[in-house]
């Protein structure tokens, strides 16, 4: 019986993907552990490599095809003596549900419930690619409203959308091109002549962030907290440990302190280190910190798991590797998603404060402004000195004032006095 | 003595309560059925089916005595009464038997006697003055509903009758006075009057089937009146004396204005109230309103584990919508996930008269109360192949849209078969099609249907055929 091989999913929260290149043409022989396509998620681009042996007996989907639901077959292998004809009963015969190749970042299975074959219901998710089951009604109702049909869950029979999920939709439910049209909200393009501008498509990048943070900050009640930390201590401490670590290529910054600083805070206040599931709070065991990475159209939160347990130079290493591969786009969703926190740094733009939207599911993130240098008063005398100034933002959900100020206080005597890190 | 446990019993044998059943023990629910009267309710046994049983003879009698413009010669075409009322009752009997069979198929106990709530989960069944108990997980109550009565007319099996005298006349009487002008009482007016009464139909509101929209009671009260029927609307009865050969009722009809009228019988049909009485509501605490028990869209009535549906609850007092929630709840009760509560303005009306009345969703005044910008469309049976062919030129079917959607809001129609075409819109609704989806449906030719898609052309000023 030949082999089907599915859209895998790359990540837990992966509805679909872009078969961006096949590696592989019909005809060709492949071995286990061959690269046979690389397959585009919202944030990275992924090699995906064979686990059986045989012929490419026909590729199901082109590349370049956007929106390839996960669980789609996408190519059919054939093993060791199978005719071509066999081809066609696998495409016709339903999918199996085991997976015939694995994630080629990670060589991980993914967890069984991903990768089962779908079955339709209420709650099943769907993905832009795969048809969208709605009612007539319900169609032209979001077409005029502007609400992306593939983000609601249908309440009608086998998940049907109907008019009266539509009725209910929140906002947040709009997205991609129609983000700015639905009813009550900003038609941008009303607003200026045509011609005068040029208009640039959004990219998938761009939708998840518009859809991303517009649910972010719909869903949760953000409040923010801001402290000024003094720097002359733990720039003098970077200065020593760069020069003793200059000739093993050790060169820390301000930021990888702050990573350090935060998730040792995120340990010691172990209350705040959470994320909100709706029913139940999640209180994480490790500090997996994220960073913020401008990329070229857009940003992307890559994450130092166990930062508790990193030293300085171990985060230093970490943190360049990761934002170099995401600048490139090589990030496999698992080193991206999750997270408890996220830490996100724009003092190199002589930024002196600012507050930052959660990225969930987390609970909190810290927006860095510059160290710079300001009058402080010490024991009644003005000192000069290098300040700067942090705002948290919190999910009230999850984290009351009072839990978040601790966190805070936490991180800014670590940050005051870095020796205590070392503790 | 062991008492017997259930997961769900029924009180009440109607369309909503054998439905109910049925499907709760298919579910697998250990189910019964506890029926103080007939097996199938008044639907089955005196009501929906019996009267289509007379309806059906009128229809062919008065099909017969056209023969001639078909170009068939009848001669000396006569009736017997007596014969028309014993096929009826037969057709009501086979139902009712089907039923049975249906029941004990299914392997739901049926309980002879008149269930009463007696607190929890329990039920006590009165049978032949003695009292059983059985205990019940859940209880779904169907008893279903009765003539309501107006004080001076009540009927009293004599010279004024309810639906259920008027069910099996011992003959036709020469003279009618139909009080009530809803789908009961046209209907009933509609037999009598095909078969040579003289009927006088009196309305309270201002027109007749006033749930229909106006257009289409205004169309059926032409009818009627060309068919020899006399139609009084905004009128009351204000006095109804009886005598030997009849009854002299006292009409208001406003402004002033009264009339005095003396018929052979009077047919009493001014709606219907819920057989709320010795169920042991208020003991358990359950609310009723205006003779019906107070339910929330899943026909939970308050009190854990009990629920009500048909039409002991609200309106439509329509066997169909019995049924449906008969359904919903069973399926509710055995855990199913997808099950919905009933929109009313998807569940199609019919009523049986001669011509035929059917509708779905809002009439045009109540989508316009409700704010719709809407698109009306219309299209008469004089337009229509089928229906010059079918010799039946007389009717209308109109629809109802938003212009701003396409919905289609509602579907109203008058004319022969209507109440089998109206579930064509009925499934449009329900599916939520617009009227892009109607159009480009394809109907087929020549029909009666292809009136459906023309008042949608029609609609949206793209008809062909008028």
């Amino acid at each position: 019986m030949p082999v089907t091989i599915l859209m895998p999913a790359l990540s837990p929260t992966m509805e679909e993907g872009t078969l961006a290149k096949w590696l592989v043409k019909e005809g060709d022989e492949v071995h286990a552990g061959d690269l046979i396509a690389e397959i585009e998620t919202d944030k990275a681009t992924m090699e995906f490599e064979a686990v059986d042996e045989g012929i490419v007996g026909k590729l199901l989907v082109s590349e370049g095809t956007e929106g390839v639901a996960v669980n789609q077959p996408i190519a059919v292998i054939l093993l060791d003596g199978e005719e071509e004809g066999a081809v066609d009963d696998t495409i016709a015969a339903p999918v199996k549900s085991e997976t015939s190749a694995n994630n080629a970042a990670t060589h991980e299975p993914e967890p069984a419930v991903v990768m089962a074959a779908p079955k339709s219901g209420p709650a099943q998710p769907r993905s832009a690619g795969a048809r969208v089951f709605a009612s007539p009604l319900a169609r032209r109702i979001a077409v005029d409203k502007g609400i992306d049909l593939a983000s609601l869950k249908g309440s009608g029979p086998r998940g049907r959308i109907v008019k009266a999920d539509l009725d209910a939709a929140p906002r947040s439910a709009s997205r991609g091109s129609t983000i700015t049209s639905p009813a009550g909200t900003i038609n941008a393009r009303a607003f200026y002549e045509a011609g005068s501008y040029d208009e640039v498509p959004l990219d998938k990048m761009r939708k998840t962030i518009a859809r991303r943070l517009t649910q972010s900050k719909q869903e949760i009640p953000h409040y923010y907290l801001t402290i000024d930390c003094v720097l002359d201590e733990l720039l003098k401490v970077r200065k020593h440990l760069n020069e003793a670590g200059e000739a093993s290529g050790i060169k820390l910054s301000v930021n990888d302190f702050i990573v350090r600083a935060a998730a040792l805070a995120l340990q010691k206040v172990p209350d705040a280190n959470v994320s909100f599931a709706d029913d139940a709070l999640l209180k994480h065991h490790h500090s997996d910190v994220g960073i913020a990475v401008a990329m070229n159209g857009g940003l992307i939160t890559p994450i130092i798991r166990r930062a508790e347990e990193k030293g300085l130079a171990e985060i230093s290493a970490e943190a360049k590797e990761l934002a170099t591969r995401a600048r490139d786009k090589k990030l496999s969703p698992k080193e991206y998603e999750g997270g408890s926190f996220s830490v996100s740094n724009l003092g190199m733009y002589g930024v002196k404060n600012f507050t930052a939207v959660i990225n969930p599911p987390q609970a909190a993130i810290m927006a860095v402004g510059a160290g710079e240098p300001r009058a402080i008063i010490v024991e009644g005398e003005v000192k000069a000195a290098t300040v700067m100034t942090v705002t948290l933002s919190c999910d009230h959900r999850a984290i009351d004032g009072a839990l978040g100020a601790t966190l805070l206080a936490a991180f800014k005597s670590f940050i005051e006095y870095p020796p205590a890190m070392l503790l | 003595m062991t008492e017997k446990k259930y997961d769900v019993v029924v009180v009440g044998s109607g369309p909503g309560g054998y439905v109910a059943a049925i499907r709760a023990s298919q579910l697998g629910l250990k189910t019964a059925v506890v029926e103080r009267s007939e097996i199938g309710g008044i639907c089955l046994n005196w009501g929906c089916i019996p009267t289509k049983a007379l309806l059906r003879s009128a229809e062919i009698y008065h099909n017969i005595k056209r023969a001639e413009e078909f170009g068939l010669k009848v001669e000396k075409v006569s009736f017997d009464g007596t014969k028309i009322v014993e096929r009826s009752r037969a057709v009501a009997k086979q139902l009712s038997s089907g039923v049975q069979f249906l029941l004990k198929k299914n392997k739901v106990d049926v309980i002879v006697g008149a269930g009463r709530l007696i607190g929890s989960g329990r039920l006590a069944v009165d049978a032949e003055g003695k009292t059983s108990e059985i205990a019940a997980k859940n209880i779904i109550l169907a008893t279903g509903a009765r003539a309501r009565s107006l004080p001076g007319l009540e009927a009293d099996g004599g010279t004024v009758w309810s639906y259920r005298e008027a069910m099996v006349p011992k003959a036709i009487p020469k003279s009618l006075l139909v009080i009530g002008s809803g789908a009961i009482g046209i209907e009933f007016a509609s037999f009598y009057r095909t078969f040579g009464a003289e009927v006088t139909v009196v309305e309270v509101l201002d027109r007749v089937l006033p749930v229909e929209d106006a257009e289409i009671s205004a169309f059926a009260a032409k009818a009627f009146k060309k068919q020899g029927m006399k139609i009084l609307t905004g009128a009351k009865v204000t006095d109804l004396k009886k005598s030997k050969s009849g009854a002299t009722a006292t009409i208001d009809l406003g402004g002033g204005k009264t009339e005095t009228l003396t018929a052979e019988k009077v047919i009493s049909a001014v709606g219907i109230t819920g057989n709320i009485e010795n169920i042991g509501l208020e003991e358990a605490g359950i609310k009723c309103d205006r003779g019906h028990v107070v339910v929330n869209e899943w026909c939970e009535t308050g009190v854990t584990g009990v629920y009500a549906i048909g039409d002991l609850v609200g309106p439509p007092w329509l066997a169909h919508k019995a049924s449906h929630e008969g359904v919903m709840v069973a399926e509710r009760i055995a855990g199913e996930k997808s099950v919905h509560p009933l929109d009313a303005t998807k569940i199609p009306g019919c009523t049986y008269c001669h011509p035929q009345i059917a509708s779905v969703g809002l009439s045009e005044a109540k989508a316009k109360e409700q704010g719709f910008d809407v698109k009306v469309g219309r299209f008469p049976f004089i337009g229509n192949g089928k229906a010059i062919a079918l010799g039946e030129p007389e009717g209308l079917i109109k629809t109802v849209f938003d212009a701003k959607t396409g919905e289609l809001l509602g579907a109203h129609m008058i004319g022969a078969e209507v109440t089998e075409l109206i579930q064509g819109y009925t499934i449009a609704r329900q599916l939520e099609t617009t009227e892009e989806d109607l159009m480009s449906t394809v109907f087929p030719h020549p029909t009666l249907s292809e009136m459906m898609h023309e008042s949608v052309l029609d609609a949206f000023g793209k008809a062909l055929h008028i």
